[in-house]
């Protein structure tokens, strides 16, 4: 394999001004519907007393989930030693940290009261779990930042082993956190399950391959850069992967609810009779995220790259999807607190369905944060040599000048 | 009547060293009530019965709640703060119909107090379960972790806001089980609007003192926990469900 050269986006494209003035606008609209919120306050969105956390948590959630994701590119070149991806690491540490970024501004722009983010910085409840989020997101960062210089500094190069096995578990705790922001929660039926954790992490390793991809082609499409068969089709195949155990751990989780009596109100609002969270479970989540994705990738059609990056977004909008099912569907369903009771009447929507639509602000909030990642990671890109000179098969892949050599060998 | 000088002294004397004493025996005396940083002991826990069997349709509880703590309506249900609210059930298998109020449990063990990233939400020595309105960030997550669906967010703009009862728009609140009454020495509101209008289904006291009202009322009769199976040993006990 030839020495990998990097470089940045070049100054004088225009094209790639106008991607950073798009996303810019998006970030600076995403601003505004947060200030607009705050301004009134939360009865302008779809929340209520209810549905307590809406579509700015559910994009917020997805940024997050996706961010550790985005680092397994990395991991798999300094934990496992997988040479073939090493070219890669870059990318997918600067991914790690842009989305992280805009899933914590969704976060902290949602909050009833943003101007106190001092106090959740000075006064910690350490048996919280959101607690232990704010050191594992700020360790995250400080960590991967660690490791993306470990990774360009030549001198360093070599503690990018130890500082990636650091990023990997730190990564693995991070996902495990997010999880455990549902799985902890006895309140609700929906939650309170240790499967989501460990299923929390197989979607981050989905989500951020898939956002990975994405950036990945288009970044080296739009800089006139070569992406070579052999990177991308093992990218697709590992994507493939992480889709079907992705609807592995999906299918064992309402598995467990559907055997659990206490537990089938919850599993036939979603899975038969939950309108809105129904279609999506079924047509966002396992037909546009997962089925379709796996048709493409693991068929001939995987060789186009057009439906490959077609499949890398809808497991994008799929995985919307199915945090939005967790999120609002998980809320949408009305809490036990009396059973073996009907509700004949409440003031309070007991054991009623709740109501929600997003309203416009939410969903500019939300996609204003995914604007944010992006436009930080292309700003990047520009700035430093995070993006390879060429990921042809014979700049990339190790095996690539043996094989010849074989194959050349062999004629003579 | 004339007084010697031996008799001035003495009796001089004594007025002196009465002046001087009695303020030291007044501060006895003061040391027996409480002092503002002693109000809150774990000596006490303070708690409510609901009598179902007396509670009928009727919402007094609901309505003096609210005046006293200027929870303020805007005529939005979905938004609207409750801390507490009238429920009326039927039972699935035999139909019987009971009507209840369901406010903040006041948990020995609250998820709300466990899940708070700040330690806004926290639960008194003395078992009241409180948010501090100064270190809420506003993240719902203790909505998202009670199993009452005791909490609101305040989703806009308080207006009347009672001095003792601040609230703030992006913070969350409950029922504060009327905490300044109690550390007055009174009892909530609602225990009080429910004896004077209402049919006297609650009782508000000390589940610590063996020889309070409401020991005595949980001790002669069976009363259960909203969501026993959660094993939080809730400070607020129903008769009757």
């Amino acid at each position: 394999m030839a020495h990998i050269h990097y470089g940045t986006i070049e100054a004088r494209s225009l094209g790639f001004y106008a991607v950073l003035g798009i996303l810019g606008a998006i970030t600076l609209a995403g601003l505004g519907a947060a200030l607009y919120m705050e301004h009134h306050g939360h009865w302008i969105t779809g929340m209520s007393n209810q549905v307590i956390w809406g579509v700015p948590h559910v994009f917020a959630v997805f940024l997050i989930v996706a961010a550790s994701g985005a680092l397994n590119v990395a991991s798999i070149a300094s934990v496992f030693g997988r040479q073939l991806y090493k070219p890669l690491a870059r990318l997918s540490g600067l991914l790690a940290i842009t989305l992280l970024a805009g899933g914590l501004a969704i976060l902290v722009l949602d909050l009833g009261r943003p101007d106190r983010l001092i106090e959740a910085m000075t006064y910690y409840n350490f048996k919280s779990i959101f607690a232990w989020n704010i050191y594992l997101y700020i360790g995250f960062f400080g960590i991967v930042i660690v490791y993306l210089w470990m990774m360009m500094e030549r001198r360093m190069n070599d503690y990018s082993k130890p500082v990636g096995m650091l990023a990997f578990i730190w990564r693995l705790t991070l996902t495990t956190g997010t999880g455990s922001i549902f799985g902890f929660l006895v309140a609700r039926d929906a939650y309170n399950s240790a499967i989501i954790a460990p299923m929390f992490i197989i979607m981050s390793f989905e989500f951020g391959l898939a956002i990975f991809l994405v950036v990945l082609m288009a970044g080296m499409r739009w800089t006139g850069r070569e992406l070579g068969d052999v990177v991308f089709g093992r990218l697709r195949n590992l994507l493939g992967v992480f889709v079907a155990a992705v609807l592995y751990f999906v299918t064992v989780y309402h598995l467990t609810n559907l055997y659990i009596t206490q537990r089938h109100g919850i599993e036939g609002f979603i899975l038969l009779h939950g309108g809105v969270y129904t279609q999506m479970f079924w047509l966002g989540q396992v037909i546009v995220g997962g089925v379709i994705p796996l048709v493409i990738l693991f068929s001939g059609l995987g060789k186009s790259r057009a439906l490959t990056a077609l499949a890398a977004i809808l497991v994008v909008l799929g995985g919307i999807a199915q945090i939005y099912v967790i999120i609002i569907g998980g809320q949408a369903y009305p809490m036990p607190l009396y059973p073996g009771k009907d509700i004949v009447s409440s003031s309070f929507f007991d054991g009623m369905v709740a109501m929600y639509s997003p309203s416009l602000p939410e969903v500019v909030l939300g996609i204003g944060g995914m604007g944010l990642a992006l436009v930080m990671a292309a700003f990047a890109m520009r700035v430093l040599p995070f993006l390879p000179q060429s990921l042809s098969d014979a700049d990339a892949d190790p095996h690539y000048k043996a094989e010849t050599a074989k194959s050349k060998a062999a004629t003579t | 009547m004339s007084l010697n000088r031996r008799e001035f002294i003495g009796i001089g004397g004594a007025a002196l060293a009465g002046m001087a004493l009695a303020p030291g025996l007044r501060l006895v005396e003061l040391a027996g009530a409480r002092s503002p940083e002693e109000a809150v002991t774990s000596l006490q826990r303070w708690g409510l019965l609901v009598d179902i069997g007396k509670c009928h349709d009727c919402d007094a509880c609901v309505t003096a709640c609210h005046e006293e703590n200027g929870v303020t309506s805007h005529g939005r249900p979905a938004t609207d703060p409750q801390w507490i609210r009238k429920v009326t059930l039927k039972d699935r298998q035999t139909g019987y119909v009971t009507t209840l109020p369901v406010m903040c449990q006041h948990c020995e063990e609250p998820p709300c107090v466990d899940v708070c990233p700040t330690g806004a939400s926290f639960k008194r020595v003395d078992g009241i379960v409180l948010v501090d309105k100064h270190i809420c960030i506003g993240c719902r997550y203790c909505m998202m972790a009670c199993p009452y669906k005791a909490r609101s967010f305040v989703h806009e703009d308080t207006t009347n806001q009672k001095a003792h009862a601040p609230r703030g728009k992006g913070t969350v609140e409950s029922c504060t089980l009327c905490v300044h009454r109690v550390d007055a020495g009174r009892i909530p509101a609602c225990v009080e609007a429910c004896t004077k209008d209402g049919n006297k289904a609650m009782v508000f006291g000390d589940l610590k003192n063996p020889n309070s009202e409401i020991n005595k009322r949980l001790a002669s009769a069976p009363t259960t926990q909203l969501r026993p199976d959660l094993n939080l040993n809730t400070g607020v006990r129903y008769r009757g469900i």
